[in-house]
């Protein structure tokens, strides 16, 4: 039980990961799962306090709540850094509560749909091949970062919203920046502020020559008058960076733990099977769960669960990671990573209106990815010792920093 | 089975779709669910039961003596 002690004597919140277990989450949540849903946690950065929910139900019944806010400007938001301190970057609609958050996301929703993505399915597959075959015609070993999972989904996303892929490396820098826990707020807030003025440009560009793309059609909203231009440039940052960040490093993450699972690989390696290309892809999400920070709301009204109060204004921290290893949802060891388990219920994606809004694209980006490269590098292998891969301990988005790898 | 969806909860995450693509679709303009089969053929039962239980907006009643 942690709700008598004072917040100096709590366990702080993020918990580091065991040394060598690079894919589980750090055990001391594992410690607290088997204590109950709910324990109190701090956060070391801000000094406050906040409630860890690390139970499959009780986090999504928390994120579905609509007692339950995602407005990061309420006093007791369990934050990194404390508020007003200019850390906090406009995220646009994911850090606001409906209706306001409901305007925004369906201003874009239609470009997210299961059917608009599947029509993307055989450019992103021509991306893929040409990437392949760069990488095969180039030296070895490589970093497959930067030579591949990066690259991907970057020019994805930059296709779908209308910006020039020549800018990549301008706003990888500054999105990397953005997400990196150990960045000074100042340098964060410059970061989002020179990302905020790109997209500002271009939405711009958009207004006067519109192009067949999604900020060209958000340009349009702005022009009707449905949103300012500053609301425009900063869903265009939350769409730049949710849309590489992410699927970059579950595809670099993804490879390296199949890698370290041969018999998983060979499996995914050999099937012509669509099902199970994407069964995969679920299982190394909710495996993975690379959003290891947690998904962070804070109560808007007195809430019992779990035979506890979760009192107004105190913050509540959903470990999805941990979540996702619930062996009441996933049963038959939720620790071993198997690509033939049903893992569909993961929440690796969150849960609630706030879920994630690319997760279509995001899905079928990793099944053209995983089946493509594991299927033309078969002999794909790791160039370097595992524990000499720098892993993103310190990212909003876990993953690895490089993965050196050959064939 | 009978299946209801409230289109002001949907948050457009396409689960359904996915799921389910014989029963729900989406709307062009914003991505909205859009029900294509009230009563479903009983093959399609455990999917709408699946796509119902990952709705992450809670916008899909089931109502399963019907």
């Amino acid at each position: 039980m942690t709700d008598t002690l004072s917040p100096a004597e709590l366990p702080d919140f993020p918990m580091a990961r065991a040394a060598g277990c690079p894919f589980d989450p750090p055990p001391q949540l594992r410690d607290l799962q088997q204590e109950g849903p709910l324990a109190r946690v701090r956060i070391p950065e801000s000094g406050g306090t906040a409630w860890l929910v690390t139970t499959y139900a009780e986090q999504r019944a928390l994120l579905a709540d609509r007692r339950v806010s995602s407005d990061v400007t309420r006093p007791g938001f369990p934050i990194p850094v404390p508020a007003g301190s200019g850390g906090g970057i406009g995220l646009s609609f994911i850090l606001m509560d409906d209706p306001e958050h409901a305007r925004l996301r369906r201003m874009v929703q239609a470009a997210f749909t299961v059917r608009r993505v599947e029509s993307m399915r055989p450019a992103v597959q021509q991306i893929v091949d040409d990437m392949i075959d760069d990488l095969l015609a180039g030296p070895k070993p490589v970093d497959l970062v930067e030579a591949f999972a990066l690259p991907v989904p970057s020019l994805v996303i930059c296709e779908l919203l209308g910006v020039p892929y020549t800018d990549h490396d301008f706003f990888q820098e500054n999105s990397k920046t953005i997400i990196k826990r150990s960045v000074a707020p100042e340098e964060r807030a410059a970061a989002g502020g020179r990302l905020a003025q790109y997209l500002d440009d271009l939405v711009g560009r958009k207004l006067t020559e519109p192009g067949d793309d999604l900020l060209s059609r958000v340009a349009e909203r702005v022009k009707a008058g449905d949103l300012t231009r500053q609301e425009a440039a900063q869903m265009g940052v939350l769409l730049l960076i949710a849309g590489h960040e992410t699927t970059a490093n579950m595809i670099a993450l993804g490879t390296l733990a199949l890698l370290r699972h041969p018999a998983q690989l060979a499996l995914l390696r050999e099937t012509d099977d669509p099902k199970l290309v994407a069964g995969a892809v679920e299982e190394l999400l909710r495996y993975l769960n690379i959003t290891h920070n947690g998904r962070r709301r804070v109560a808007l009204e007195d809430i019992e669960i779990a035979g506890r109060t979760i009192r107004a204004g105190e913050g509540i921290i959903m470990a999805n990671d941990i979540g996702n290893r619930d062996p009441s949802v996933f049963p038959d060891n939720p620790d071993e990573l198997d690509i033939r388990r049903d893992a569909r219920r993961h929440v690796a994606f969150g849960f609630g209106v706030h879920q994630c809004l690319g997760q279509p694209l995001a899905r079928m980006e990793l099944q053209v990815a995983y089946s493509t490269l594991y299927r033309r590098v078969p002999t794909l292998s790791l160039a370097t010792d595992l524990d000499r891969i720098p892993f993103k301990h310190d990212g909003a988005v876990y993953g690895v920093y490089e993965l050196p790898v050959t064939w | 089975m009978k299946v209801r969806v409230d289109e002001d909860k949907c948050c457009g995450a396409g689960q359904c779709v996915l799921l389910a693509p014989d029963v729900f679709d989406q709307r062009e303009d914003d991505g909205i669910v859009i029900l294509l089969e009230v009563e479903p053929a009983e093959h399609l039962h455990a999917s709408v039961r699946e796509a119902a239980a990952v709705c992450p907006a809670a916008a899909i009643e089931l109502s399963e003596n019907a």
